[in-house]
């Protein structure tokens, strides 16, 4: 009743192939970027900023590449983690040793660093497929660890093997308090997302599409595989790399190689997932549901403990929050295999016809 | 309906009863200490015990009456040892209860990253015999307290042990230490300590990282059945010590010239390998086990006496519980300390307690006073320095339990003056941070 796009007419191309071709989404969409811009940092305090919004905002923009290269290419990768410690490091050198480096250059270098790497452990691709490829891009996953922890130079020649950034400005504007920081990302996870939307869309997404479902018949009506392949990993590998870059300097500030160990790369393998393969939208669910579930569960089950009286151990909480999200894991998965943004596509079907449903 | 009603008036019921206990809480006087721990994952058998002595320890001051009366609040927060769940566990706990008074990460990684935000938050970090080994210069760490211990001097004890069993400091030339390390920030503190004395000693270092979390070492023993290396030092952590035993055992490494860190030297360790293990030495920071000592005594009476232990009663008094009771002390004394500069029997902030963690000076009686006796030795730390102490004796493993088996050592000053200063003005100058003027040290 409220959500239908009958009686919009579409009288020009440009209005045939905008992102949001109803009325209703593209108003949507707009009111929740206003928010996120305007509204969160009004309602939220710190804790929701610095623990639970900037991470969820830094994987969404990880998971958004993985998205590209698993979802609508089709290549299982393994290697996320990986790209994303190419990402911090090198935009950590690029940052500390060149003087007055502005910081987003020095997180596009991250990016284009990571694109690099990418496109080396792509080659892979263009032989093996399936589970095969995710094996050969584990490679890149134990390669960049050992690169890391091994070679000094690349962690500034600390002892420690940690590294640190701080006094981060945007065109003079600092990236220091909390809402700077969310401000910050949530404009390069705009930007991004509108980036990766668009590339979709194009013809290049069309032939990564084309790959996924068959790169034979692709390759026979006229698709280069090692184009189209290579360019999913180039492109998924910059996403994932500024991501990785974010995730050091806004919302660790000080990390070690273990930040982007391979339980990393499994988690946005995971959030892609369960958010939805090939889906824009499912990153930021299965971002959402990777980063911000077990927090509140953390944080829920003692309190609905306390409410009837029970007072649960930190290690029993920590037990539980394991075992509810595996479970919550496994029963997304058999209800809707096709991801949360399936659901989400789901809900806005039975929202367009009722209160009518047939 | 009926039930549904009866459901919302308990709900309400309950809400009224909780809010009515937090409003009579905050009447009184109330000192929040945040915990993170971690009771799970790979360092779980480690990390349980150092949270039960550091919990029962505020339970004993409550039950001794608070600190001039003000009663400790305490919560646990679960980081399963994982940098970015601990930083989440800052973020949550600082602002509650009135404030965070100290925090104590556990995790040299979780220490590097809080190291960054504490000063914005002005909440001080204890890292007792862990964390950044620079930030025992107060100068340029003006939040970090690594009181009573670093790596460095951990790692410069042990070399001066393994000199004096030989007969002196020019007896190393030539011998050959590896160091069995966790590949982690905490597994790398002690090397640059390490390389700096085999430069000046004549030993050659060897470096055997183990990776996360340490169950696969078969590679690494293999280096060391291939270089026999005269000695080992142990740097490990969890999961990884008792493994590391348990190969050193199998490639028949004798486990009397194996010396582990303190952090490797407890009873999760080498329980598993028992007799195995008999002969393998550690550190001792300060202490070893503490079943005779008065406050375990107490603690056994006023807080397990009463069934409100942390933990199950015979872990009371091994190593790592004593090491939590002593971080848990050390928090405690420092605000003590600040209380009475700001007034005593009140509520201390942050930035406050800094002051007291600043001009601790636990002396003797005071140590004895609060049953420490013979448990730790005294210690008093200033604005340049925040360690305070770094005396440390070596403990040996009988195959039942940890014996103390060597006189106290001291780090040698002249060594790591220079070092901590050094690394101390590379990271002030690579914040583009001031060094601490006199003035500031009043505040």
């Amino acid at each position: 009743m409220f959500y239908r796009e009958n009686g919009q007419f579409k009288t020009s191309y440009q209005s045939d192939q905008q992102i949001f071709p109803i009325t209703q989404d593209r108003l949507g969409v707009l009111a929740i970027i206003a928010f996120a811009f305007i509204g969160v940092p009004m309602i939220f305090d710190e804790y929701m900023m610095r623990a639970i919004l900037i991470p969820f905002l830094i994987l969404s923009l990880a998971a958004l590449g993985v998205n590209i290269l698993v979802g609508y290419c089709g290549q299982i990768s393994l290697g996320s983690g990986a790209f994303m410690a190419v990402g911090a490091y090198a935009a950590y050198n690029t940052f500390v040793r060149i003087d007055g480096m502005p910081l987003i250059v020095a997180l596009l270098s991250g990016g284009f660093f990571a694109t690099l790497v990418g496109i080396v452990f792509g080659i892979p691709s263009l032989r093996v497929r399936g589970l095969y490829l995710s094996v050969a891009t584990l490679a890149a996953q134990f390669f960049c660890d050992w690169a890391f922890l091994r070679i000094k130079w690349f962690t500034g020649d600390t002892a420690s093997g940690s590294v640190a950034v701080s006094n981060l400005q945007v065109f003079g504007l600092p990236v220091e308090t909390p809402v700077q920081k969310y401000i910050f990302c949530l404009a390069v996870l705009v930007v991004f997302g509108l980036l990766a939307k668009n590339l979709v869309r194009s013809a290049i997404g069309r032939e990564w599409m084309a790959i996924r479902d068959m790169d034979v018949a692709a390759s026979v009506i006229g698709i280069q595989p090692m184009y189209a392949k290579l360019s999913a990993f180039a492109v998924s590998s910059f996403i994932v790399g500024v991501a990785g870059a974010l995730w050091g300097f806004v919302h660790l500030g000080s990390w070690e190689p273990a930040a982007f160990g391979v339980e990393r790369s499994f988690q946005l393998l995971f959030m892609v997932i369960l958010g939805g393969m090939g889906s824009i939208m499912g990153s930021f669910f299965g971002a959402a549901f990777i980063v911000i579930l077990p927090i509140f569960l953390n944080q829920f089950l003692p309190a609905v403990g306390g409410l009837v009286g029970l007072e649960i151990s930190t290690a029993a909480v920590s037990h539980a929050e394991f075992m509810i999200f595996g479970a919550l894991i496994v029963w997304f998965l058999i209800v809707e295999p096709h991801g949360l943004a399936r659901l989400w596509s789901v809900g806005k079907q039975k929202l367009r016809i009722w209160p009518f449903p047939h | 309906m009926k039930k549904r009603t009866l459901i919302t008036a308990a709900a309400i019921a309950a809400l009224g009863a909780s809010s009515l206990v937090s409003t009579q809480a905050m009447a009184a006087q109330e000192q929040f200490f945040p915990m993170l721990v971690y009771r799970t994952g790979a360092y779980a058998p480690n990390g349980i015990p150092f949270a039960n002595g550091m919990h029962d320890y505020y339970k004993l001051v409550n039950a001794r009456g608070g600190i001039n009366g003000v009663k400790l609040v305490v919560e646990e927060c679960e980081t399963g040892y994982a940098t970015d769940r601990g930083v989440e566990c800052y973020d949550r706990l600082k602002g509650k209860n009135g404030g965070a008074t100290v925090f104590q990460p556990l995790s040299t990684g979780i220490t590097f990253a809080l190291t960054e935000k504490a000063p914005g938050d002005k909440i001080p970090l204890i890292t007792s015999g862990y964390g950044r080994s620079e930030s025992a210069d107060g100068g340029v760490f003006k939040w970090n307290f690594p009181l009573a211990g670093t790596y460095w001097t951990g790692a410069d004890v042990l070399v001066q042990h393994v000199a004096k069993t030989l007969g002196g400091m020019d007896k190393l030339k030539g011998k050959r230490i590896a160091l069995v390390y966790h590949d982690s920030p905490y597994g790398k503190e002690p090397i640059p300590l390490l390389q700096e004395r085999s430069a000046e000693l004549g030993f050659k270092l060897d470096l055997l990282p183990v990776s996360h979390p340490g169950v696969e070492q078969k590679a690494t023993w293999l280096q060391v059945r291939r270089n026999r290396p005269d000695y080992v030092f142990l740097w490990g952590w969890g999961v990884m010590n008792s493994t590391s035993i348990k190969e050193a055992v199998a490639t028949g490494y004798p486990r009397e010239k194996i010396y582990g860190v303190w952090w490797s030297g407890a009873e999760p360790d080498v329980k598993d390998v028992g007799a195995g293990a008999k002969g393998y030495q550690a550190l001792a920071m300060q202490h070893s086990t503490g079943f005779d000592a008065p406050v375990v005594k107490e603690i056994l009476q006023k807080v397990h006496g009463k069934g409100q232990g942390t933990g199950p009663k015979d872990e009371v008094g091994q190593v790592l519980y004593m090491r939590g009771l002593i971080a848990g002390m050390f928090a405690v004394e420092g605000v003590r300390a600040a209380q009475e500069r700001f007034g005593k029997g009140k509520h201390v902030t942050g930035a406050q307690a800094r002051w007291g963690y600043e001009n601790l000076n636990l002396t003797q009686p005071k140590l004895d006073a609060l049953g420490f006796k013979g448990v730790v030795r005294p210690l008093s730390t200033s604005c340049q320095d925040h360690m305070g102490s770094s005396h440390a004796r070596i403990q040996t493993w009988d195959g039942k339990t940890w014996k103390i088996t060597s006189d106290w050592y001291e780090a040698d000053e002249s060594v790591l003056k220079p070092m901590v200063k050094a690394a101390a003005d590379k990271y002030a100058a690579s914040k583009k941070l001031q060094r601490r003027t006199p003035a500031d040290c009043q505040s």
